[in-house]
């Protein structure tokens, strides 16, 4: 089983394919859960309080939005564990959206910085391209270690 | 602080404030003057259109959020009673977006509209007195169109340097008091002691008391005040009361010893508004380190600057340390102290400029109020920046306190 980081880190459909194959998503619906349950922490809707900005200084310098650091408190935890990704371009707000132009960039950047297995896709826009589109991740992540032993 | 009766509607048009952990500080600061923030509905397919319908194509998805929820508010779709338009420090996309929304929002609606870019360092004290302001216009619209003071009533602004009074009878000023501030009771109480004795009347003759300023709160429950109130819309009631152009458009800036607003006023009434607060460059403190450094009292300053050419002057930056910085180098290379003060002038209206009239439509008649007023190269310098003629009206340093005073009859005639 491997780690894989999924951009837009809150797809569903993303999240859910890489279950399916045995793999654990590393996703934002997933991290959110973790810090809106975080007892003793009452900063409503997610819970981030002017911490995570501090935090998200270890992947974006001091001059970056605060916004685009409290994300990247979130999002960078999870590409430090990442040991495989998907990127999905241009997709949809449906299929996932991240709110943040700079934060995606950053992200996708942070991610292919990464010496790790990585998937790169284009949303697809007909159904031959989907059918192409769920092949291909698929094919991708029946080519990653199914066993955590096997890492 | 906070109103009884239903809370004031204000629409956050916002984004990153929840990933910025200042989402609380925002709820905090409405909570506390019974206000509501709400978020307005609109159609997710809007997201695909809105770029190109608005005209601003961005990358991020929460800006074209944020354009969506304008135009929610401007069709109507969303009953609110203010908008608050807010993004991250520092973001030039979204400086973009939160401007031209301010604007369309503001143009297409009237309704009341702030904007501010937060860092994780944004406090909802910080925020208190804008969101004060934006509540105000919109549940005290009745009090603020009021044009002449009557009765006794007496105004008090706790500024952070100097603390006002007034004290006016049947639309006049017929006492003033103005001490720094110290001790916020004590200097409240001399103020206003002097503005009785000067007028001739005791305590008990006041029939009403309005306060305003950092210390309106403290001050206000002291004197058990009929209004405590922030002096954005304070201030420019005084200010176009005092200027004599209560109707029609106007531009109030406000160079406080600490701070500094820009408002863009409507028949008395403020409509866009921006007030700075986070660089003592462009405040009277600037202007009082100037005086310090070239020996001179404060009020000589503007009479020395007036025969100065600033631009003799090289300055590399408008920090209070840097800037001052310069001036002193300029002085060891043989600058003369005319040109200095003059440079100094410059320095603190250009910062206005650049960083609160781009937000803030420039209407004429432009007043300039607050302390910083009477020095007298202050007002050259804005009017030669701006190339339009800047009023300066009697009393400018009393501003808070006269259009506290005046809104405070308000309570009389009730």
């Amino acid at each position: 089983m491997a780690k894989v980081i999924i951009y837009p880190t809150n797809s569903l459909i993303l999240s859910d394919m890489v279950e399916r194959f045995g793999h654990e998503p590393l996703a934002m619906m997933e991290k959110i859960k973790e810090i809106i349950n975080t007892v003793g922490v009452d900063s409503p809707p997610l819970n981030i309080t002017p911490e995570g900005p501090k935090h998200g200084l270890k992947y974006a310098a001091v001059e970056v939005p605060a916004g685009v650091r409290g994300r990247m408190s979130l999002i960078g935890p999870m590409i430090d564990l990442a040991e495989a990704g998907i990127i999905v371009g241009d997709s949809s707000f449906s299929f996932g959206c991240m709110g943040c132009a700079r934060t995606n960039e950053l992200t996708k950047f942070l991610i292919r910085e990464k010496d790790i297995p990585l998937l790169e896709i284009q949303y697809p826009h007909t159904e031959e391209e989907g059918q192409d589109f769920v092949y291909k991740i698929a094919e991708f992540l029946k080519s990653l270690p199914s066993g955590s032993d096997e890492k | 602080m906070s109103d009884k009766g239903d809370p004031v509607l204000v629409a956050l048009v916002s984004c990153g404030s929840e990933y910025a952990g200042v989402q609380s500080e925002l709820e905090k600061a409405a909570s506390m003057l019974n206000a509501k923030l709400v978020y307005p509905e609109m159609d997710v397919a809007t997201l695909d259109t809105i770029g190109m319908e608005f005209g601003l194509e961005v990358a991020s998805p929460d800006l074209r959020l944020m354009m969506a929820r304008a135009k929610a508010v401007v069709e109507g779709v969303a009953k609110v009673d203010g908008v608050f338009v807010t993004s991250c420090f520092r973001c030039a996309e979204a400086a973009i977006v939160r401007n031209e929304l301010r604007r369309y929002i503001f143009e297409k609606s009237g309704l009341p509209v702030i904007s501010y870019s937060f860092t994780e360092r944004t406090t909802a004290a910080t925020l208190l007195t804008r969101l004060e302001a934006l509540t105000t216009i919109a549940r005290r619209k009745h009090l603020l169109a009021r044009m002449n003071q009557t009765g006794i009533t007496a105004g008090i602004d706790s500024g952070s340097t100097t603390t006002k009074a007034v004290v006016m009878k049947d639309n006049e000023i017929v006492g003033e008091g103005w001490v720094p501030t110290i001790k916020v009771l004590e200097s409240a109480e001399t103020a206003l002691q002097q503005a009785l004795d000067q007028a001739g009347l005791k305590r008990e003759d006041i029939q009403a008391i309005g306060t305003t300023g950092y210390g309106r709160f403290l001050v206000g429950e002291h004197f058990k005040a009929d209004l405590v109130q922030e002096e954005i819309t304070v201030n420019s009631k005084g200010a176009v009361f005092l200027a004599d152009k209560q109707k029609g458009p106007a531009t109030v800036i406000d160079i406080g010893g600490m701070d500094n607003k820009a408002i863009s006023v409507q028949d008395g009434i403020p409509g866009m508004f921006t007030m700075g607060g986070i660089c003592a460059g462009a405040s009277g403190r600037f202007l009082e380190m100037t005086a310090k450094r070239l020996g001179v009292e404060i009020t000589d300053l503007g009479d020395l600057a007036i025969k100065g050419m600033g631009e003799n002057v090289e300055m590399n930056s408008y920090c209070i340390v840097f800037g001052i910085q310069s001036l002193v180098n300029s002085l060891a290379k043989g600058s003369s102290p005319e040109d200095v003060a003059a440079a100094a002038c410059h320095s603190v209206v250009e910062q206005i400029f650049e960083q609160q009239l781009q937000e803030v439509e420039v209407k004429e008649p432009l007043i300039l109020v607050g302390g910083s007023s009477l020095i007298a190269g202050v007002p050259k310098a804005l009017g030669d920046l701006l190339k339009i003629d800047v009023i300066v009206p009697p009393h400018s340093q009393l501003i808070g306190a006269v259009g506290a005073a005046l809104l405070a009859s308000g309570y009389v005639s009730e």
